[in-house]
């Protein structure tokens, strides 16, 4: 039997055109809307795997402001047994920050009788990027940590994680408990089922408050890069452009390869 | 900060040092500002990749190549690789640690960055100031760029991929060759690579360091709808690259995915067919040098950015030119 916990970060849309908050913090989210980015998508399945596999359970987490129970109420619909909120401004928060307050959820559930025998992240929010929140985690907890999985289960009591290599597949197998940043590529999310939602809807969520102030991120400012005005070519339409293209290819000398 | 020197952690493969570990080492020349560039390696390397990577590193200006040997460092341990760079910082005295936005990268100076009791910043592409440091970084899959101060006792980042060239230095070097043993503890072992299985070629890899890439995204029509974009790919002897929307349907496999969660590509040429150009597919391949677009929409982002277009039907667009390419070479 596993438990899993799997930390999600309620993140702004950004399929379409990207605006800046006036204060150059963030991205202004105010009319493209929410998501979790897709390597948590992946996180939040393998969760459901392995409890189902295990006879275990899986919780969803996430820190952040309590407009993220829309995202906990989405993982919950697909499958995750219980969620809870740490509720934060995360505006001041660093990925050190997000980090301590997770382990400290982790080490109050444990200390009231649940060890989390995996915890799953995202490899890399999809906003900020730090690449290192599971790491540190994993460092606060005292755990084995692997980043960029793509697979994982739990066999005869050990964490077996794969991910791609520079040179194939790569095996990582671990003790439990252990925590696991995981790449999208190796499982397809699932879409909610109508009774997942009615259920999601109801479920309760456990709100809790960070224990300690934040040490604060290195953030002065972000910007967009500047935007180049169209400059294209257009070599012709149809068919009737291809010897236009390899006239090109010829000028750029990729055809002598 | 004080004058001292910038370690860098170098990652191999066949021929020396990778191309993204030879950016990350003209970054740390120019940040370390006349100060010498220690370049880090761990575990065995063959003979014939260290007789590569001397003069790769003496290109760059490297000082010194540390080393680290050890039992245990035969197979990859994200925690092993960091202790020992820990150990260079000591060692060398440096007053900053990089190595290549690699995931490999990004994992070991992120147990660094802990190891240090510092910040990291990940995916850096330019310094703005040196003191204190600023450093510009990719956020939102490349698409904003945060300016992220770094004021610790010693700066831990990682260089995003092809946000520079890897120019050579002015003077060349010859690089000082120590190894050593770093201090390992049971722990640092444990999640390490127990075995490695080589399937299908992973073309991630590739992708990062084509001259040519192919790509192709919804218009491809279905999984059967490959057939003369890999042609095209094998002709001018490129790399296929593909959208997300291509692997979500399972057209193709997600190591071929260009973008914000695939691989970055910096080619000579990159030519997508039926690729709209979504943000996050923007992100992956803004750093090529020349874009032609095929798409039957002329007012496609990606169109719309690329250098040059063809507007129509990728399916017969693409095979005409399969054809142009095969009747000039006779």
């Amino acid at each position: 039997m596993a438990n899993v916990l799997v930390c999600i970060k309620r993140v702004p849309e950004t399929s379409g055109q990207i605006l800046l908050t006036d204060d150059e913090q963030a991205v202004d989210a105010r009319h493209v809307g929410w998501t979790v980015s897709a390597h948590e998508e992946c996180a939040i399945e393998l969760a459901t795997q392995v409890a189902g596999a295990t006879g275990g359970t899986s919780t969803v987490l996430t820190v952040g402001s309590s407009d993220a129970v829309e995202q906990l109420r989405g993982a919950l619909a697909v499958g995750c047994d219980s969620a809870v909120l740490i509720e934060a401004d995360t505006a001041t928060y660093g990925p050190a920050d997000v980090a301590a307050a997770i382990g400290d959820v982790v080490s109050a559930h444990e200390a009231n009788g649940t060890t989390y025998d995996l915890v799953l992240l995202g490899n890399d929010a999809a906003d900020t990027g730090d690449f290192q929140v599971g790491v540190r985690l994993a460092a606060l907890l005292g755990r084995p940590v692997v980043t960029g999985i793509s697979a994982c289960a739990v066999a005869d009591g050990v964490i077996v994680a794969r991910g791609e290599g520079p040179e194939g597949t790569e095996v990582f197998e671990l003790p439990p408990p252990a925590v696991v940043a995981v790449m999208e590529g190796g499982v397809s999310p699932r879409y909610p089922s109508i009774p997942g939602r009615m259920k999601a809807k109801r479920a309760p969520i456990e709100t809790v408050s960070p224990q300690r102030e934040p040490a604060g991120h290195g953030r002065v400012r972000w910007k967009l890069p500047p935007q180049q005005p169209s400059s294209v070519e257009i070599l012709g339409t149809g068919p009737e452009a291809a010897p236009a293209v390899v006239d090109l290819l010829e000028e750029l000398g990729v055809l002598s390869r | 900060m004080t004058a001292a020197g910038v370690g860098v952690l170098v990652e191999t493969d066949g021929h020396g040092a990778t191309l993204v570990s030879r950016e990350a080492l003209t970054f740390a020349r120019e940040l370390a500002g006349g100060q010498p560039v220690h370049a880090v390696v761990v575990g065995p390397l063959d003979a014939d990749v260290e007789d590569a990577l001397l003069p790769q590193l003496g290109e760059q200006g490297v000082a010194m190549l540390h080393h680290a040997t050890a039992d245990g460092l035969g197979a990859y341990s994200a925690a092993a690789w960091a202790a020992a760079a820990v150990d260079v910082v000591t060692r060398a005295s440096v007053r900053a640690l990089l190595a290549a936005g690699t995931p490999r990268g990004n994992e070991v100076m992120a147990h660094a960055a802990v190891r240090l009791g510092v910040a990291m910043a990940a995916n850096v592409v330019a310094a703005d100031g040196v003191d204190p440091l600023v450093v510009s970084r990719q956020v939102v899959g490349g698409t904003v760029l945060e300016e992220m101060r770094l004021d610790d006792a010693v700066a831990v980042l990682s260089v995003a991929g092809h946000a520079l060239d890897p120019a050579p230095a002015a003077s060349p070097t010859e690089p000082e060759v120590t190894a050593f043993t770093p201090t390992l503890s049971e722990a640092d072992l444990v999640a390490r690579v127990v075995r490695t299985e080589v399937g299908a070629p992973d073309e991630s890899a590739a992708l990062g360091s084509a001259r040519v890439v192919v790509g192709a995204g919804r218009g491809a029509g279905s999984a059967d709808g490959f057939k003369d974009l890999v042609s095209l790919t094998e002709l001018l002897g490129g790399v296929l690259g593909v959208s997300r929307v291509v692997t979500s349907l399972g057209w193709r496999p997600h190591h071929e995915q260009v973008g914000q969660t695939g691989s970055r590509i910096a080619p000579d040429i990159y030519i997508p067919c039926g690729i709209s150009g979504a943000i996050q597919h923007w992100a992956g391949c803004s750093s090529a040098k020349t874009i032609l677009a095929i798409n039957t929409d002329p007012e496609a982002p990606m169109v719309t950015r690329a250098h040059y277009a063809v507007i129509g039907d990728l399916h017969e667009i693409v095979p005409a030119i399969n054809d142009e390419i095969r009747r000039r070479r006779g």
